[in-house]
């Protein structure tokens, strides 16, 4: 479907094609065999500016929106979903400081982020606080001119890896959610480290790991925002951040269906390519149905929130929720499709099966995203009166 | 005059005021005057001063005249050489020139330049005439060459483009050869298109056929272009002498004949004039890792019918007297005969080379998947039902461990 | 440092159409990409110019199209492009093309050194780079893998030659043609893509570089194309039969047949 993009909505589509297809694909396999984190990620995304798409011009960013970072995210996706994780969670991760930030942290954080210089990470969820973020419990105590942190962050994408992390902690644990801050936290302080790169399911070149604070001891400069905020900046960062997992759950299914569409006109059974057969006909031309609707949703979502709307948290919650569960469909029938062959690891699609499931779980468990939607249309119905 | 690019400045007489502005803006020195008329030396290097500051316009830039169609006798070979050895390739268009002259009526000469060359060809020094062929001339001669013409002095050493490229043209408007055939070697692609330049002729790359219209005395030359998927035909009809390079082991030499007769002859150099801004440091032999599979001409690939790891050995021999690189099946990797890097197929490489060997693979369709693309698939299987046969382009139904020995055997056969 | 580097616009796929009345390529309507070997070339001299300093001009001779070609080389880091553009410059074979090539390099003097990727994936004569040196009179280099050294006035590069390799110092100015071993080309950057987009290239004609047209082009090359043709091969599927040895000839005589030896 015609997009009607800007040229330089074009411009970063096609770059990040290229990229994908020419330096990304090759290594994808080797990536997710190996669980590593890819080395070329400042070749990839910071050379080629990828890295600094969604980033203001002022912070040495492109100055696009959240629509030309899911383009970039998406055709990163076609190729290796986990790269992509790892390329969106810097953007994710220098958020709260665009979102909140002062001109000193902007210009000291995010321009290096935007270079591919440095990479980021945001740190919210805790072993006891996942869907239910509030009961997070890593704390920041005041002293001074310093904040101290403890606590454990678990599941961080680029933890370990990232020289940027922003930082959930509660500055006022009395005071419940209404009592946590954001804060910036760099690589090397002390009293910052790292647990072991967990073993997942799927997205593999991604690293994630537990972020361990012990008495890690920050200026007092590296509060972003006021006390007391860090929970809205927290909720808008993923707002915000959210059409992007939708778009990489576009481009993991849009990889899906093109490699079962290429194997079904060449896979011969019965005399015949098995795309002849209705069954099979039937599940592409449904796949495809549902990828472009949920491609439609994503890029209506982002424009809206660029063309500057205030409230978007069910149409964001409705992208990442359609988008994630189309994508692990048609993983799913992909698989199927490729028959014994798509079950082997030496075929590409299995690995695009075990990883859309964390699309439907990770920025919001799909259970929170019909919680938040069904929310706001009780408030939307209730203002209607 | 001085020729680059060319054209040359030239001086209309006729409109010559004798004011002699030209000469003192000449950068290079170049411009003396004759009986009251500028003339332009060969020192000019066309930065046109001249054509500029000329009050009565007489000075013009003019294209260089074009080289008379049919002038022109013999055809020549340069010989290639390094530490006294031969490059086989001199022989093997030793074969062709001769083939050529024949059908001209005219004479071959191969073209030796060098240092202390004169000695190797066994030549008496002096101008022209000869004397008894030392053993590289007496061989260049058996192989088809009527004369030796030696080129030989220190500045000529190493074969430096420049400096040859430099005698070598000195020598061709001299004796104005109607056709002179390089090898395609990495010397001679770099020295025959300098030479072709600096001679204003046509040079043709990589030829794989030359033929003579005796009609209208050209040189018609096939070579392959877009990678081998195009063939052109090319002539020179208006330029002498019509240059051709051909890549070793695309044709074949004769079978040295003793009882030929020929000259050697010693061409006087004047090394003074011979410079290269170039110069070799260093020569290392480096055995380069055999071609990559993905560029490879010619992939030799084994399957299961090999058997065991050491029988690969057959195939790297095979691949290397091709110029080819070793392919394999998955079967034969999985066993661990050889590295996954030579995998081609559905999980290993996609290859598409001119030609594809498949030694001893049934032709799964897994590994179809990646060589299909091939030009020319050629199959070697004892079993006659195996897939691969019906993709094959040509099929060898037997034991692989009898024809692949033969094959060898073979192409050692015809490169003697 | 100012590097020259000579870029070709070729056919993207090797798919060929040919024009019947002057047996030259047809090139329009066909997708066109900087010459495989030119990106090394590029690449080379802009990790020069990154490393001492200076700038890379880029210079094609081509159809109004292979102005696409200059604009990626810019966005690859290229600091200036020029097209060499006319109908008299059509159908011109490898010295025609050279001639006009060094006309513009000479447009561009002074420069330091001149950077070619070692042949065009659709001429693949590797002609034109030392032509182009020898019309200017400066020393040239073919097949380098490496430069060593560079500074004013002096370069030494590793050269592959069949079964070794050569250490080869030049003075410059100079000329090298360059193989893919020399470098990773990179992607072209964002920023590089927008420059490119606003970037000036001007067009060049014969008279802007002081040039005859009967030296260029169709009517400037000493060589003429007659005729092409594809190679026929069909996949008959052909059983050789007969002793390991008959074999091993016959499929022998169809390979060099076949022009492989």
């Amino acid at each position: 479907m015609e997009y009607f993009f800007t040229e330089e909505q074009k411009m970063i589509k096609d770059l990040a094609r290229r990229v994908a297809r020419e330096r990304i694909l090759p290594v994808a396999a080797e990536l997710d065999e190996r669980e590593e984190f890819p080395a070329q990620m400042r070749e990839w995304f910071g050379e080629t500016d990828l890295m600094g798409v969604g980033i203001p011009e002022e912070y040495g960013g492109l100055g696009g929106g959240v629509l030309e970072t899911c383009l970039a995210v998406e055709e990163i996706s076609w190729a290796c979903p986990g790269v992509a994780t790892a390329y969106a969670a810097n953007w994710l991760g220098i958020m709260p400081i665009l979102l909140a930030g002062s001109e000193e942290q902007k210009q000291k954080y995010v321009r290096p982020v935007a270079r591919g210089e440095k990479l980021a990470a945001f740190c919210l969820t805790e072993a006891e606080a996942g869907s239910d973020a509030g009961a997070i419990r890593t704390t920041a105590r005041r002293e001074g001119d310093f904040y101290v942190l403890d606590g454990t962050k678990q599941w961080i994408t680029n933890g370990g890896e990232a020289d940027i992390y922003t930082v959930i902690a509660l500055t006022a644990p009395e005071k419940g959610p209404r009592g946590a801050s954001c804060f910036v936290v760099e690589k090397g302080t002390p009293g910052l480290s790292f647990g072991r790169k967990e073993k997942k399911m799927g997205i593999r070149a991604s690293a994630t790991r537990e972020v361990v604070f012990t008495g890690c001891r920050i200026p007092a400069s590296q509060l972003v925002g006021r006390e007391g905020q860090g929970f809205a900046i927290a909720m808008r960062t993923l707002d915000r951040a959210r059409p992007g997992v939708g778009a990489q759950a576009v481009g993991l299914a849009q990889g899906a269906l093109d490699r079962a569409l290429a194997y079904a006109r060449q896979r011969v059974q019965f005399g015949k390519p098995i795309i002849s057969f209705q069954a099979i006909a039937h599940m592409l031309a449904d796949m495809a149905t549902q990828i472009e609707a949920a491609r439609a949703l994503v890029y209506a979502t982002a424009r809206t929130i660029d063309a500057g709307a205030k409230d978007f948290a069910k149409e964001s919650a409705m992208a990442k929720l359609f988008a994630s569960d189309v994508a692990m469909r048609v993983a799913i029938d992909a698989v199927q499709i490729f028959g014994g062959y798509g079950y082997m690891r030496d075929y590409p699609v299995e690995k695009l099966m075990r990883d859309a499931k964390i699309t439907q779980i990770y920025e919001g468990t799909n259970q929170i995203q019909r919680n938040v939607i069904a929310q706001e249309l009780l408030r939307e119905s209730a203002r209607k009166g | 005059m001085a020729e680059g690019l060319g054209e040359f400045i030239r001086v209309l007489a006729e409109r010559c005021t004798g004011c002699e502005a030209c000469v003192g803006v000449c950068p290079a020195g170049a411009i003396e005057m004759r009986e009251g008329v500028a003339s332009i030396g060969d020192a000019c290097n066309l930065c046109r001063a001249c054509v500029s500051v000329c009050p009565a316009e007489a000075i013009e830039v003019a294209a260089a005249a074009r080289a008379e169609a049919a002038e022109g006798q013999g055809v020549w070979v340069f010989v290639e050489h390094r530490r006294g050895q031969v490059a086989p390739v001199v022989y093997e268009l030793l074969g062709q020139a001769r083939r050529l002259a024949d059908v001209l009526g005219t004479k071959v000469s191969a073209v030796l330049a060098g240092e202390g060359v004169a000695a190797l060809a066994g030549a008496v020094a002096g101008p022209v005439g000869g004397g008894a062929a030392g053993p590289l001339g007496a061989e260049l001669i058996a192989r088809g060459a009527d004369e030796v013409l030696v080129l030989d002095d220190p500045a000529l050493g190493d074969l430096r483009e420049e400096p040859v490229a430099a005698a070598l043209a000195d020598l061709v408007r001299e004796r104005k050869p109607e056709i002179f055939l390089f090898g395609a070697t990495a010397l001679g692609r770099s020295l025959a298109p300098r030479l072709a330049a600096r001679l204003g002729t046509g040079l043709t790359a990589d030829c794989t056929g030359l033929e003579v219209d005796p009609e209208r005395r050209v040189l018609v030359q096939t070579r392959p272009a877009f990678g081998g998927n195009l063939m052109a035909v090319v002539v020179c009809p208006g330029h002498r002498p019509q240059m051709a390079t051909a890549r070793p082991r695309v044709f074949r030499s004769l079978a040295p004949d003793p009882s030929r007769r020929g000259e050697v002859v010693v061409w006087p150099v004047d090394g003074s004039r011979l410079v290269s801004r170039t110069r070799l440091l260093d020569y290392v032999e480096e055995v380069t890792e055999t071609v990559k599979l993905e560029d490879a001409d010619v992939i030799v690939a084994g399957g299961r019918g090999l058997g065991g790891p050491e029988h690969f050995s057959l195939l790297f021999e095979l691949a290397r007297l091709l110029g080819g690189a070793v392919g394999a099946s998955r079967a034969a990797v999985d066993a661990g005969w050889i590295p996954y890097y030579h995998q081609v197929g559905q999980t290993g490489k996609t290859v598409a080379p001119k030609v594809y060997i498949a030694v001893g693979i049934s032709g799964a369709i897994q590994h179809l998947a990646g060589m299909s693309s091939s030009d020319v698939i050629v199959a070697i299987n004892k079993n006659p039902q195996a897939p691969i046969f019906k993709v094959a382009n040509y099929g060898i139904v037997g034991d692989l461990f009898e024809v692949v020995p033969a094959l060898i055997e073979a192409i050692k056969r015809r490169r003697e | 440092m100012k590097v020259i580097v000579l870029i070709k616009q070729v056919p993207e796929t090797t798919e060929v159409r040919i024009n019947p009345e002057t047996n030259t390529l047809v090139r329009e309507g066909v997708k066109g990409i900087i010459n495989p070997f030119d990106t090394y070339a590029l690449e080379e001299g802009v990790r020069i110019k990154e490393r001492l300093g200076g700038t890379v001009v880029v210079v094609s001779m081509g159809p109004p199209q292979a102005r696409e070609a200059l604009q990626d080389a810019i966005a690859l880091g290229a600091d200036e492009a020029v097209l060499l553009s006319d109908r008299a410059f059509a159908g011109a074979d490898t010295l025609a093309t050279s001639r006009a090539l060094a006309a513009a390099v000479r447009k561009l003097e002074p420069y330091d050194l001149i950077i070619c990727g070692k042949q065009a994936i659709d001429g693949d004569t590797a002609q034109v780079g030392p032509e182009v040196a020898e019309l200017l009179d400066i020393p040239h280099v073919t097949y380098v893998r490496r430069i060593r050294e560079l500074e004013p006035g002096r370069v030494v590069v590793e050269r592959m030659v069949e079964g070794a390799v050569e250490t080869v110092e030049m003075s410059l100015p100079g000329l090298i043609t360059v193989v893919k071993d020399i470098n990773q080309p990179r992607i072209p950057s964002l920023k590089g893509i927008m420059k490119a987009r606003r970037a000036a290239i001007p067009v060049w004609t014969p008279a802007d570089v002081g040039i005859s047209e009967e030296l260029v082009g169709l009517r400037g090359s000493p060589t003429v194309v007659e005729k092409v043709f594809v190679p026929q091969v069909e996949r008959r599927g052909e059983i050789l039969e007969g002793s390991p040895r008959e074999v091993a000839e016959a499929l022998l005589s169809r390979l060099e047949a076949l022009g492989v030896r």
